[in-house]
This record gives C-alpha cells, sequence and structure tokens, in this order.
C-alpha cells in the first residue's frame, strides 16, 4: 500500500481551527530572523476523506485479540472490554490537566489509590507507585529503589542474579541501573531454578549480591516450586527478592508474591489487567514493594487524608522520578475498571488461564516434544525439534498458522528450548478457539510430510507473504 | 460483569480430558499454606453499575473546558480533531500487540514508519524510533545514549529545561557514573556565556541540553551555542523541543543538534491527567546502532511488494539483553499513531497554522499585560506560546482570585524556581479564546 506521503496531493488540504481573530503581527516582530522557517517540511496533504480511508485500510492488515486467538506466550493477550475504552474516554478523565488543582483532581487521584489499595491486596506488600510506564520501565524503577536502599544502608551491593529464562528486559534493565549481572542457569530436567547453583553463587559473592530477579512462573511456564526455600537463602544473605509480574495471570489469586518472600513486584497492567497492548503500548508498569522500600519510591506518591487525596513528594529517599506526571493514567483508569468488574472473582482468572493452558498441553503431547511436563501453569512451551527435518521449523508453523486466521505463538523464547514455540492462550478463549488451534497444528504437521513447500513459504494465503528480514537490514529504508 | 468464558460444564468436561479430578489439582506446586489466600475484594460490578461508579468518580474532577485554562508547562490543551479519535478506535490498531510477526502486522509497521519519517521531517534529522515513553525518558535515554558514544560522562543541562524532565535525567543517571551539571539562564535563556566557559574547560568533551522554546516559552540563542560547538565537534548536543513550534521555527538540524527529543503529546493526544503521552527520539544515522527502542524498515515479501518490519533488532534488549541499547520494550505506539493521523489530518499549513495561532494570541496577551504595573513579563526576550508573569502582589492572593473567576492561571513556578516565586508560568493554545485573554487582563487590572 502506497504511504501517506505518496498520497499526498498539494493543496488537498486546506485545514483550519478557526482564525486568529487579531490584527496579526509581523512575524519578523516575534521571531528571532535566524530562528524563522521559510522552508518546507513536507508534512502530507490530504483531505481529511483520504486520511481516514487510508489508516482505515492500513488496519485491515491487522490482527488483534477482535480477530481471533492471539496465544503469544508471555504477552497474556486477553480480551480488552470495550466499556474500558468507553469509560476511559470520558471527557471527566481526558479532559484534566495533570497541572490542575488538588482539589480538582479528587477524582483521578481516587482512581490511582484505589488501584494502587487493590494491587497491594493482590500482590501482598505495603506501598505502591503507578508511576512507570511499562514492564522495562518498572523494572528499571524498582532496580534503582534497590540500589538506593543499599545505598543508604552503606552496603555495596552491586550484583543482580537472573535465571537464563528470564526476559531480556530483567538484564538490560539491571545493566542501565548500573548492576553487574550474574546469569544463573536452570534446571536441565525441571526447567527451574538450580538451588545448589544458586547457593554456590552466594557463598562466592555473598555480601555483594544485592537481588535476584525471578519470574514465576518462569517463562517456560512453569512454577518455582523452591521458591520459598530460594526466599529463606536470600533474605539469609540480607538480599532481596524482585518479582518479575509479566506472569502474574498464572497465579492472580491464587498465591501473592509477598507470601512467596518477594520484597519488590513489578506488575504488568497491559498483561494480566487487560488494558489492550496497543500495537505495542502504551502500557504501565507499577511496582509494589514491602514498607522498608517505600521511602525509595518515586515522588509523588497518592495517599489519602480523611476523605480527600493528595499527591506526597515527601518521602525521604526518593530515587526522584521516571517520567513526567504521574503515569499512564488512562491505562491505569482501564485496569481499575476491569478489577472492580472482576471483583472477588480474582482466581477464576488464573484458574480459567490454567486449565485453557493445561487442557492445550493435553490435547498437543502426543504430537509435539514437550521439554518441561511438570507443574505448568497459564503456559507452556513444545518443541519442534523433531520436525525440523520435514520444514515444519518453529517458524514455518508460526508462519503458516497466520493462513488458518491465528496469531503465532512466541516462538525462539526462551532460548533455553530448540525450536521453541511457547503458547499461552489466557482465559478468554472458549473451547471451540482452543479446539481449532489444536487440530490447525495437527494439520500443519500433516501438511509438513505431505506438502512441506507450503510451510517454507507461508503465509501464502495472505496478502502479505514472507517478509524478508534480511534486506532491510542489509539496505536500510527507514524513513520517507 | 464477567469476562470468563466458560460454564462449569466446560470446565469439568476440560478436566476430564486432562485427566485430573479439580483444578485445584493444577495448582499443587503451590506451597499448600501459602495458596488461595484471603483477599478482600468488592463484589463484582456489573457494566450498568461500573460505568455509573465511574461516572461519579469522575464527577469529582473539574474538566478545563469549564474554565479558561492558561495551564501548560509540559502539557498542551490543543484541539482534537474528530478524525483523529475515529482511528484511534479500530480495534485491529489497539488490540494489536508490538508486530513482531510482519505479515499479519502491516497496519502497525506501516503507520509507524510513517511516524518516523514524520519525526525526521519535524525534527530535520536523519533516523526516529518508533516512539519512548513521554518527553522526560526519552530524553534521559537520550543522554545515556550520548554517554555511551563518545564517552561523556559530564552534562551540562540548562536550568531552563522543564524541570520534570530534569529529574527524570538525575534519576536515570543515578544508575550510571554520569555527572549533571546544571546551567543558569538569564532573562529567560540559558546563560550561553556559562557554557562556553565550561566548554573550553572541559575541551569539549561534554553533553549539552537545551529545550527550544525552553520552559519559560523564551527562544534560546541557539545560532550563538551553534557557532561554540563548531569549534569543539567532540561535544553531543541533544535538543529538546516543542514540535509544535516547528509549525513557525527552524528545526533543530538546522543548529546542530545531534539528538532531537521531545513531547509528542502536542499532536492529538488528549491531556488525560499527564499519560499516556508520546516520546519522540531522531538522531544522526551515524548512531543507528546506538538508538533505543523500537525501529520499523521497509523491505519487500517474497512477491517483491513493499513491507515494512521491525529491524536493527540486534540493539534491543530480547536480543542483547545487558549489552542492549536499552531496555525499552513496551514503547508508546497507539499514541505515535494518534500523531500520525494528526499530522496527517492538518498537514504542513495546518501546522503552520496553529503554530501560528498559539504565537500571535500568546503576543497580544503579552500587549495586554505590557501596560499593567503592578504586573509584568518576566523576561523581554522573545517567545513561542508561554511566558514568566510576575507579580508585584502575593502570587497566592492573584492565584485565588483567578480561579473564583474561573481561570486556570498558569502554573505557579516558585517550587521549582525559588528566584521565580512572585511568578507563574502563561500558556497560550489556540483553545484560548480572545475573550479569555481579555477575561484574564480584566482579572489583572482589578488588582
Amino acid at each position: 500500500m502506497k504511504t501517506i506521503f505518496q498520497k499526498s496531493k498539494k493543496g488537498s488540504n486546506n485545514f483550519k481551527i478557526e482564525e486568529t481573530g487579531i490584527n496579526e503581527f509581523d512575524l519578523s516582530e516575534l521571531i528571532p530572523s535566524e530562528l524563522l522557517r521559510e522552508y518546507e517540511i513536507g508534512i502530507p496533504e490530504l483531505s481529511e476523506n483520504e486520511v481516514v480511508r487510508h489508516f482505515t485500510n492500513l488496519s485491515v492488515k491487522n490482527y488483534g485479540v477482535d480477530n481471533g486467538i492471539y496465544p503469544l506466550g508471555s504477552c497474556t493477550m486477553k480480551y480488552n472490554p470495550k466499556i474500558n475504552e468507553e469509560i476511559s474516554n470520558f471527557n471527566c478523565f481526558a479532559d484534566i490537566h495533570p497541572f490542575q488543582r488538588e482539589e480538582d483532581i479528587q477524582g483521578c487521584l481516587h482512581v490511582i489509590f484505589g488501584l494502587g489499595e487493590m494491587l497491594k491486596k493482590i500482590v501482598g506488600l505495603d506501598a505502591v507507585t503507578l508511576q512507570p510506564s511499562a514492564g522495562a520501565h518498572g523494572e528499571l524503577c524498582g532496580l534503582l529503589t534497590v540500589k538506593k536502599y543499599f545505598d543508604e544502608k552503606k552496603e555495596k551491593r552491586n550484583i543482580a542474579i537472573i535465571p537464563d529464562s528470564a526476559h531480556g528486559t530483567n538484564f538490560a534493565s539491571a545493566s542501565m541501573a548500573g548492576f553487574e549481572v550474574i546469569e544463573i542457569k536452570s534446571d536441565r530436567d525441571t526447567g527451574t531454578i538450580d538451588v545448589g547453583l544458586l547457593e554456590n553463587i552466594i557463598n562466592k559473592e555473598f555480601d555483594k549480591i544485592a537481588i535476584i530477579m525471578i519470574t514465576n512462573p518462569n517463562t517456560l511456564g512453569i512454577f518455582e516450586k523452591d521458591i520459598l526455600k530460594i526466599s529463606e537463602i536470600i533474605h539469609k544473605n540480607k538480599s532481596l527478592l524482585y518479582y518479575d509480574g509479566a506472569n502474574l495471570n498464572a497465579i492472580i489469586g491464587k498465591v501473592r508474591p509477598g507470601d512467596m518472600g518477594f520484597d519488590i513486584v513489578h506488575l504488568n497492567l497491559h498483561k494480566t489487567f487487560s488494558t489492550p497492548h496497543g500495537g505495542g503500548g502504551p502500557g504501565s508498569g507499577p511496582i509494589i514493594v514491602k514498607k522498608e522500600l517505600k521511602e525509595f519510591l518515586p515522588v509523588p506518591v497518592v495517599e489519602k487524608n480523611a476523605n480527600r487525596y493528595f499527591l506526597n513528594y515527601n518521602l525521604k529517599n526518593s530515587i526522584g522520578r521516571m517520567k513526567s506526571f504521574y503515569g499512564n493514567f488512562s491505562v491505569i483508569l482501564k485496569a481499575y475498571c476491569y478489577l472492580l468488574s472482576i471483583g472477588n472473582n480474582l482466581k477464576i482468572i488464573a484458574e480459567d488461564a490454567v486449565l485453557n493452558s493445561n487442557y492445550l498441553k493435553y490435547k498437543l503431547k502426543d504430537f509435539f516434544d514437550i521439554p518441561y511436563k511438570k507443574n505448568s501453569m497459564h503456559e507452556f512451551v513444545i518443541s519442534a525439534k523433531n520436525y525440523k527435518q520435514t520444514g515444519a521449523t518453529a517458524l514455518n508453523i508460526a508462519k503458516r498458522l497466520i493462513d488458518y486466521g491465528i496469531h503465532p505463538p512466541t516462538v525462539y523464547f526462551p532460548s533455553v528450548v530448540d525450536e521453541a514455540i511457547m503458547i499461552e492462550p489466557t482465559e478468554t478463549e472458549n473451547i471451540d478457539r482452543l479446539d481449532y488451534l489444536v487440530d490447525v497444528l495437527k494439520k500443519i504437521l500433516n501438511e509438513a510430510k505431505n506438502n512441506p513447500d507450503i510451510l517454507k513459504t507461508a503465509p501464502v494465503e495472505k496478502d502479505i507473504k514472507r517478509v524478508n528480514e534480511l534486506k532491510a537490514l542489509k539496505e536500510p529504508i527507514l524513513k520517507q | 460483569m464477567s469476562y470468563f468464558v466458560h460454564s462449569d460444564e466446560n470446565r469439568k468436561e476440560m478436566l476430564k480430558t486432562i485427566g485430573i479430578g479439580s483444578i485445584e489439582e493444577l495448582f499443587d506446586c503451590i506451597p499448600e499454606n501459602i495458596c488461595n489466600p484471603e483477599i478482600e475484594l468488592d463484589k463484582p460490578l456489573d457494566e450498568k453499575s461500573l460505568k455509573e461508579e465511574l461516572c461519579v468518580i469522575g464527577g469529582k474532577n473539574k474538566m478545563i473546558k469549564n474554565f479558561f485554562s492558561f495551564i501548560g508547562g509540559g502539557a498542551y490543551n490543543h484541539y482534537i480533531p474528530g478524525a483523529v479519535k475515529s482511528i484511534l478506535g479500530i480495534s485491529q490498531f489497539y488490540t494489536s500487540y508490538t508486530p513482531y510477526q510482519a505479515e499479519i502486522s502491516q497496519g502497525t509497521l506501516q503507520y509507524m514508519f510513517e511516524f518516523q519519517s514524520l519525526i525526521c521531517r519535524i525534527t530535520g534529522m536523519d533516523i526516529s524510533n518508533a516512539s519512548m515513553y513521554d518527553g522526560a525518558s526519552s530524553l534521559a535515554e537520550a543522554i545515556l545514549m550520548a554517554g555511551k558514544i563518545n564517552g561523556n560522562k559530564k552534562v551540562l543541562l540548562s536550568a531552563a529545561v522543564n524541570p520534570q524532565y530534569r529529574e527524570v535525567c538525575r534519576t536515570y543517571c543515578s544508575g550510571q557514573n554520569i555527572d549533571i551539571k546544571e546551567v543558569g539562564y538569564k532573562n529567560g535563556k540559558t546563560d550561553i556565556n556559562l557554557i562556553r566557559d565550561e566548554m573550553d574547560e572541559m575541551a569539549g568533551s561534554v553533553i549539552i541540553i537545551i529545550q527550544n522554546p525552553n520552559f519559560f516559552g523564551c527562544f534560546e540563542d541557539v545560532y550563538e551555542l551553534h557557532d561554540i560547538l563548531k569549534k569543539y565537534p567532540e561535544c553531543f548536543f541533544i535538543a529538546v523541543i516543542n514540535p509544535m513550534s516547528i509549525g513557525l521555527i527552524k528545526r533543530p538540524s538546522d543548529y546542530g543538534a545531534d539528538i532531537v527529543v521531545g513531547e509528542g503529546q502536542v499532536f492529538g493526544n488528549a491531556l488525560s491527567f499527564g499519560g499516556p503521552y508520546l516520546g519522540f527520539f531522531a538522531t544522526k544515522k551515524d548512531y543507528l546502532r546506538q538508538i533505543p527502542g523500537r525501529i520499523v524498515g521497509q523491505t519487500v515479501d517474497t512477491d517483491g511488494n513493499k513491507t515494512f518490519v521491525l529491524t536493527f533488532q540486534n540493539r534491543e534488549q530480547h536480543i542483547r539483553k545487558y549489552k542492549a541499547t536499552s531496555n525499552i520494550c513496551t514503547n508508546h505506539s497507539l499514541n505515535a499513531l494518534a500523531a500520525t493521523v494528526y499530522l496527517s489530518i492538518i498537514g504542513e499549513n495546518g501546522l503552520r497554522h496553529i503554530s501560528n495561532i498559539c504565537l500571535q494570541r500568546a503576543h497580544y496577551f503579552a500587549e495586554k499585560i505590557k501596560p499593567l504595573d503592578k504586573f509584568q513579563l518576566k523576561f523581554n526576550s522573545g517567545f513561542f506560546n508561554e511566558f514568566v508573569l510576575s507579580s508585584r502582589l502575593n502570587i497566592r492572593d492573584v492565584i485565588d482570585r483567578f480561579y473564583k473567576n474561573k481561570i486556570l492561571p498558569g502554573i505557579y513556578l516558585g517550587d521549582n524556581y525559588p528566584e521565580l516565586r512572585d511568578c507563574i508560568l502563561v500558556s497560550i493554545t489556540e483553545m484560548n479564546s480572545i475573550e479569555s485573554i481579555n477575561k484574564y487582563t480584566e482579572v489583572l487590572k482589578s488588582f
């Protein structure tokens, strides 16, 4: 499809807000001559009708949760309730400036405070900030908080331990926050943290270790069964335990990170709490901590005094600020609405998510190699390594799924599994959708035997065929 | 209300298929003593009750349309054309994930490519990423990138840069060994002489950050700075801009910027109590491999048709882990879509038009203030759509009288600038009618 620039027609856009309404000054009186721009910069010119058609036609080239099942492992692509979108567009929320007087923004503060209180209960910890814009932003915020905590204690702990199956963001955030990273290998049989290895690292580096970051269940979808033991070892060493909430959907309402011994948690409102992913954002990545860590959180935090909400800027040892203002408010608002509509049915989220995942896993177990069989939760990883020779690589299977109207699962992650296909159905898919996914996967394996070429070139039935990634890299065209 | 999809019968059937007796068995791996905790949440609200409840909560807010609002300072009340909202409401856009699977994500990929192109045109730079969280975090990332490129660990940060941006920079840099020094201002503009002295002392190995127009609304002496930069090519210059001003003023590429960042909220994004907004990040092509965040490139599919794809991913966290250029993963894609649609709707002339209304009305306003003796413009430097108003009276009393007249007069500056404790920052956009400006002036005259 032509780009918006290729569709531009000079003189076809007569957009006007209104007249200035005054006798205009000469621009040369108002802007220093060397700063006055006289050349054109190439913003396209189209009629409104053509602009709307352009983007509407682009939208049909996308696939969203509203189109069908989106079993993207580790991404929790659940249904995004429409009422929450409607409410977030209410003028009484959208038309509020962040610098208005406290008495005029009580509704917004109510929402931020209210969501924070619910999140504290859900994770079982004491203090919260909703400032971070995304999961990775939350990680950085959390790690800077931890760094400041040890700085204040005058302890020089600069090591973060991270399991090899963790999300890439964990490593990158630790490095941005100034930590040295020690990567710990997972146990080959169980896929979980090898407690013996962990003890070895602690014995060697004990007073340098600040934190261990754990995703539980981990990215293989497996619950870290030794979590209480790990917590004991870590706390005995006076280090802290960090919970990456990317996979909270597996355990929400069933077990609280605080009860597992975690000191600091980040959540992804755009995963577990149903806010849409927006084609890659915006999200929201709240941090929830034990009370000992509260004074280090970014400011301001929203608090309540009698019936009045206020912004508290006075945290003794705050790390400062992660972004302008108070957080991605409209995302926070949608998550707040979601939790009000779920209420005390909370644990059904995890129960159905884990049920769906185990159902799929059971139905696929005779067709695919499943490297880690035990303790699977809301997602699981299958391996296509047995089909590699027929052309049914993880990538080719993923691309062929597109032809059948299914968004591919996550592939080649986590890297500890060869030809990994990571499937997370979420709780909002019914049996028919799950069965369809199973049927299609079986069909694709048959195709691999009988018609392998179709897999290697898939998708073949859509407008867009296999995209050449290498060319983009070798001959970069990054703008027009 | 329930978003759950299974009946109890369904669940039984599925359990039977799996070969277990109860859902609890699926959670056997969780230590029993901490499983199924008591979590006190209210009863679920049905959709109608939810909507009513949120109307009550929202009713405790006072919308700015109920006032004459002159608040800006990093978040601006601009008109949002109906078409922007309409496009943003298309669910194939907002319910999709990051476009890792290019074949079913061309909608997102193409608008990201168009967004990058627009940002390059707005800033004059060679390359842009597909968005950041907001202007402040984008600036902080720019410092980290500049520090890695040339090893400069000293930052000269103008005090006329938005105070919240400066705070975010300090927080981000606390993880790194980077020293931030603030440079003062004179008559509302960064004191370029101070920068010159520092540069001479450090032989140019510094990172300089200027906002233009700056937090006070004033145009900076960027060409004077440009002359100094020419002497020290190893120096890194990061420019922060309000992209709406580009409707009338030159782009940072014209005055030697190495990285340009800023807040794109002004392009079609609602105020929404401070977020989500839109950080943009543009730089020179030499730094392609150091840039944070996602980048979309043009390529072809196997039929030879033009397509788009995420590229240069070997900079990013999911591939490079702790050696990544940044940890950013989720960005602000949908806000970038809003900006892309907005700019397409207003076009080249529309940008100039809106920028001009802001500038003209702000100066109309300034002329009204000049004859007053209890109030004056704090600085007499050139400005875009914001200016600092100082008062000879107790500023708190002045602000109160404005509130009584349903006017939000601006942002009190004393908290961030003790020397400006009698001042407020006044912002004007096309949403401020001439009538509202006249009303404001009347209130000033009433003292």
